[in-house]
Order: structure tokens, then C-alpha cells, then sequence
């Protein structure tokens, strides 16, 4: 079966095809951060760190990192407890206009970042907290909920209802029962949605360029470094963001995996 | 929230005193509305906002709250705005098409030929991009087709090149397909392995050719799935500013880069918001256009 081979290595080499094309931006920011050259091509001229050296020496950078990790963390808190609510409502209630409330909730990814940003900018002008991090975590958070959501409630799919009903028969009062039964079981879900909104919130760059004003975050600097000259401080900037969002994927990525094996334990 | 009522009321239980369905009531109104309420706040309102905003105006350089329909007639009989909706509809239409035909065989492969294991190591790997700054993907993407970068480095030998997409209409779809092509491999992946393998087993026993197949059983039972993957590929290409502004060197201008300039530079807000408007009003009805399409044509079938 010649043909049949041939198929087979076609698909595979177009599969590849594919994935070059997507993870060679990727692994050239990570790999030319580490070049001695200026301008980064072929041949490799020597491992080197004075690009992470200039970036840390760079006042403006610290500043977005500090800036990054502070609304990066006050979101995921933020978002996961109101994302955690809504899956909770979603899956105990139903009541009129329960699908106008999902809608409200989940949303807001779907609207353009841009549009989000413009949004957020002209409204938030208003009630004095543009050019703030407060104003900045706020966009953050409608833009992260919904993840957090989809988390949490995939995560409620597999606690049988009957347990909290079970529970509330045996005069366990709801404030009890959501406290000892399904926080506890969504425990994986809402840590993995504290680490993958964190990461949400320290990639995005739209809604924080547009209400960020002084206070630029981290994503906002780049964007600014962009639009000057070719520097490989921005592949070294690249890959410290990839590193710190890969961590946060990855122990969500953890924490989930560890949470659909224990679930299919009890039903063998 | 207030008619929140649990619909698991408890069957055969004592009576439910007033005092118990006043808790009950507090208890659904902690979880259900400081959601509602911040996505009331901080999401529906800022948009009512940005459309009450159109009908503005700006008087020497302050915003004035007005009911003029002037930005709707200026931007509607811009020559530039026309121009710029036509172009990004058509490069946000051209990179669904792209992408969701470049992404169908590797998602093929993954669905159908490689080991769960890989399958599954490959599924995580798509969704990395989505954690990595898109703008620094778009730099590196930006190098590697500048005029000295590798692409033409690696052309020149075989003859070929130098080739310059940069700041043109191709370099801004290269841009699109960066930002949109790991999602549509893996929605089209999710929805190649919903396919019943029964049912492509069945063809293949019946003689069905294995492209005949491919477009007569996997692509129509796997239709919405693969459209869903097309329509988000449009909605994000549709909104975005990086590439068209950093590969396509913003000429000519797409709308999200008109929203930009016309808040940071321009300032005119009002303007703006109508464009935003626009944009949204375009969005909503490109989405119920293809779910129409991909949930519809079921219902035709006997």
C-alpha cells in the first residue's frame, strides 16, 4: 500500500507544517533572547544575557511587572469568586431569565478587546478610574469571569445533585453544605481558575493599553517597545512573560488532570 | 436574582418556614448576584455607554452629551470608513477560509491517525500560544519575513526571494493566521473526534473513497464544529489591531486600527463608538448568520 503510506506521511508533514508555523514565533523569541547579536538571525552568535540584564536594569519594565503581578492577582481572586457564583447559580437554580444571566456572564470574551478597551476607557473616564490599576483589574475581571466559570461549572458537572439535596435533608443548612461539600469538591477547579485567570489577566494588553493611561502594565510596555526599533530586550521581555504564564497553565493544567482522575475513581 | 427560587425544594420536608426561604433567599442572592451585578457594571453598562456615546459631540475639544445623529452621518459617508469595513470584513472573511482550510488536515491527523497520547500532548501544546504576548509573537513574526530575516536568508539559496510581505495586506493575514490558527486546529480537532468512528467505518465498508468520505460523512456530521472554528477565526481576526498595525503597516487602516487613532490621537470619541457600534451590530449578525448555518440545514435533512 504505497498510496496509502504516501497519504499518511503527506498528512504528517502538513501536521508539522502546521505546527512550525504556529510555534516558531514562539520558540525564536525564547531562543534569541539568548543571542549575543543585535539583530537576530542566522548564524548564532553566542549565548548571552545582557538582554535580560537591560530589561531588569529598565526602570519603566519593573514598573510594568510590578504593576502586571498586582492586577494579575487581584483579577484572579476577583474573577474566580464571581466565576465560582455564577457556576454555583447555573447549577443549582433555574429561574426566569437564567439564560439572560449566563449570557451576561459569559460574554464579554467574545466582544472585540479593542472594543472592550474603548468601552472601559469612555466609562470608566466618567467614574474616575481610568489610568488607574484599579481601573485596569475591573476590565480584566469582566474578561476573565467567564473562564473561571466554565471551569468551575465543568468541574460541577460530575457532583451529583442528590448530595447537596442529601445534605440539606439532613438539616445541614445551605451555608454548610456549599462550605463543607462543594467548595471542597470544586477545590481543583477554583484553584486552576485563580492560576489560568492570573495568566489571562498578565497577557492582556488591549483593555489595559486603552485604560492603563501612566500605569502601564507589563503587555502595555511591549506594545510601546514595538513601535520602536528592532530590540532584542522584547524577545527577553517575550520569553520572562511566557515563562510566568506557562507556570500558572501548567499547574492549572495539574490541578485539573489530578481532578478529572479523582472523579472517575469513586464510579468504578 | 430576587425570583431566584430553588427548584430542589426538598419534596417531602417539614414545612418551610418563612424564616428558612428568607435564608434560602439570602443564600441565592450572595451567589447569584455580585456577578450579575459586576457584569451589569463593568460589562453591559460600559457598552450602553460606548452607543449613547455615538449620538455625542464634541464641542472645542470637550465631550458633550447631545442626541445628534452627526457622527452616524459623518462616519456612514466616509469615503475612508467604507473603505476600511470592506477591507477588514474581506481579510477577516479570507483568514476563516485560510485558516480553516490549512488547519483540516492536521486536525484530521490529530482526530484520526495519531496515538491518544500524542493526541493529547498535542491538544495541550495548541493551547500555549493562547499564554504567550501575542505581540511578541508578532514581533518574531515580524523578523522572520523582514527583508534580511530568515525566511528570505533561507529562500536565497534555492533561488528564490526575496519576498516582502511586510506592511501589505498579505503580511497582515500571515499576522491573522498566527493570532486565529491554534484555536481552529483545536476546535476543528475537538470536532473531527465527535465524528462516530462507526460511522466512517461504515463508508469505508460500503466502498466509500477515503476523500469521498472525508467530504460526505466527516465533514457534514462534524459541519458545526468545523463552523464554529470559522466563525471564531473571523471574530478574532475581525477585531484585531496587532497585526494589521505591526505586519500590515496599518495601509490601509482596518477598523479596529481607525478606533484606535481616532480615541489616542484623534480624539474624537464620539466617532469612535459609532465605529465600535458598528463593529459589534457586524459581529452579531456574522455569528447568527453561521450558527443559522450550521444548526439550520439539520432540520432540512429527513
Amino acid at each position: 500500500m504505497n498510496a496509502a503510506l504516501l497519504r499518511r506521511a503527506a498528512l504528517l508533514v502538513w501536521t508539522l507544517l502546521v505546527f512550525t508555523f504556529i510555534f516558531a514565533p514562539i520558540v525564536s523569541t525564547i531562543v534569541f533572547s539568548f543571542n549575543a547579536d543585535r539583530f537576530p538571525s542566522l548564524p548564532w552568535c553566542g549565548f548571552s544575557l545582557q538582554w535580560y540584564e537591560a530589561v531588569f536594569a529598565d526602570a519603566s519594565v519593573q514598573r510594568g511587572l510590578v504593576n502586571s503581578l498586582i492586577v494579575a492577582a487581584a483579577t484572579s481572586v476577583i474573577a474566580t469568586f464571581l466565576g465560582f457564583a455564577a457556576a454555583y447559580v447555573d447549577y443549582r437554580y433555574r429561574f426566569f431569565g437564567k439564560a439572560a444571566y449566563t449570557a451576561i456572564v459569559a460574554l464579554p470574551p467574545t466582544v472585540p478587546v479593542v472594543i472592550l478597551g474603548v468601552a472601559m476607557l469612555t466609562f470608566e473616564g466618567r467614574i474616575g478610574l481610568s489610568g488607574t490599576l484599579t481601573g485596569v483589574t475591573v476590565g480584566h475581571v469582566v474578561l476573565a469571569a467567564p473562564f473561571a466559570m466554565a471551569l468551575v461549572r465543568m468541574r460541577l458537572a460530575d457532583l451529583d445533585p442528590d448530595i447537596e439535596r442529601a445534605a440539606w435533608n439532613l438539616g445541614a443548612t445551605p451555608w454548610s453544605t456549599i462550605v463543607g461539600v462543594v467548595i471542597p469538591f470544586c477545590l481543583p477547579a477554583i484553584l486552576a481558575s485563580i492560576f489560568l485567570t492570573a495568566a489571562v489577566s498578565f497577557d492582556e494588553f488591549m483593555i489595559a493599553w486603552f485604560v492603563s493611561g501612566v500605569n502601564e502594565t507589563l503587555p502595555v510596555r511591549v506594545l510601546a517597545m514595538l513601535q520602536g526599533q528592532v530590540s532584542p530586550r522584547i524577545n527577553a521581555i517575550g520569553a520572562l512573560v511566557f515563562a510566568v504564564s506557562m507556570t500558572l497553565v501548567v499547574a492549572a493544567q495539574i490541578l485539573l488532570g489530578r481532578n478529572s482522575r479523582r472523579s472517575k475513581e469513586p464510579q468504578q | 436574582m430576587s425570583d431566584a427560587q430553588s427548584t430542589q425544594t426538598l419534596p417531602s420536608a417539614s414545612p418551610v418556614t418563612s424564616s428558612a426561604r428568607a435564608t434560602r433567599l439570602r443564600f441565592a442572592a450572595f451567589w447569584g448576584l455580585p456577578p450579575l451585578v459586576w457584569q451589569l457594571a463593568f460589562f453591559v453598562v460600559p457598552l450602553g455607554f460606548l452607543v449613547a456615546m455615538t449620538f455625542w459631540s464634541v464641542k472645542s475639544f470637550r465631550l458633550t452629551p447631545d442626541a445628534t445623529l452627526a457622527n452616524w452621518t459623518f462616519i456612514l459617508n466616509a469615503g475612508f470608513f467604507r473603505n476600511a469595513y470592506i477591507y477588514t470584513f474581506w481579510l477577516a472573511g479570507l483568514t476563516a477560509l485560510l485558516a480553516s482550510l490549512i488547519a483540516f488536515p492536521a486536525a484530521y491527523t490529530l482526530a484520526f491517525r495519531l496515538q491518544p497520547a500524542t493526541r493529547r500532548f498535542l491538544i495541550f501544546m495548541l493551547v500555549v500560544p493562547f499564554f504567550t504576548s501575542y505581540p511578541v509573537r508578532i514581533y518574531s513574526t515580524q523578523i522572520f519575513f523582514s527583508p534580511q530575516g530568515i525566511i528570505n536568508a533561507a529562500l536565497h539559496p534555492l533561488g528564490l526571494g526575496p519576498i516582502s510581505v511586510l506592511n501589505s495586506p498579505t503580511g497582515t493575514v500571515i499576522g491573522y493566521l498566527v493570532l486565529t490558527l491554534p484555536l481552529v486546529v483545536l476546535l476543528q480537532t475537538f470536532a473531527l473526534m465527535n465524528v462516530p468512528k462507526t460511522l466512517i467505518e461504515a463508508a469505508h465498508n460500503l466502498g466509500c473513497g477515503r476523500l469521498r468520505t472525508i467530504l460526505t460523512v466527516i465533514v457534514p456530521s462534524a459541519r458545526i464544529g468545523l463552523v464554529v472554528a470559522a466563525t471564531f477565526a473571523f471574530v478574532l481576526a475581525f477585531g484585531d489591531y496587532v497585526a494589521p498595525l505591526y505586519l500590515g503597516g496599518s495601509k490601509p487602516p482596518t477598523l479596529s486600527i481607525l478606533i484606535a487613532d481616532q480615541v489616542k490621537s484623534g480624539n474624537h470619541w464620539p466617532r469612535a463608538s459609532v465605529v465600535a457600534v458598528i463593529m459589534i451590530l457586524t459581529l452579531v449578525a456574522v455569528m447568527s448568520t453561521m450558527l443559522a448555518l450550521a444548526y439550520g440545514r439539520r432540520g432540512a435533512k429527513p
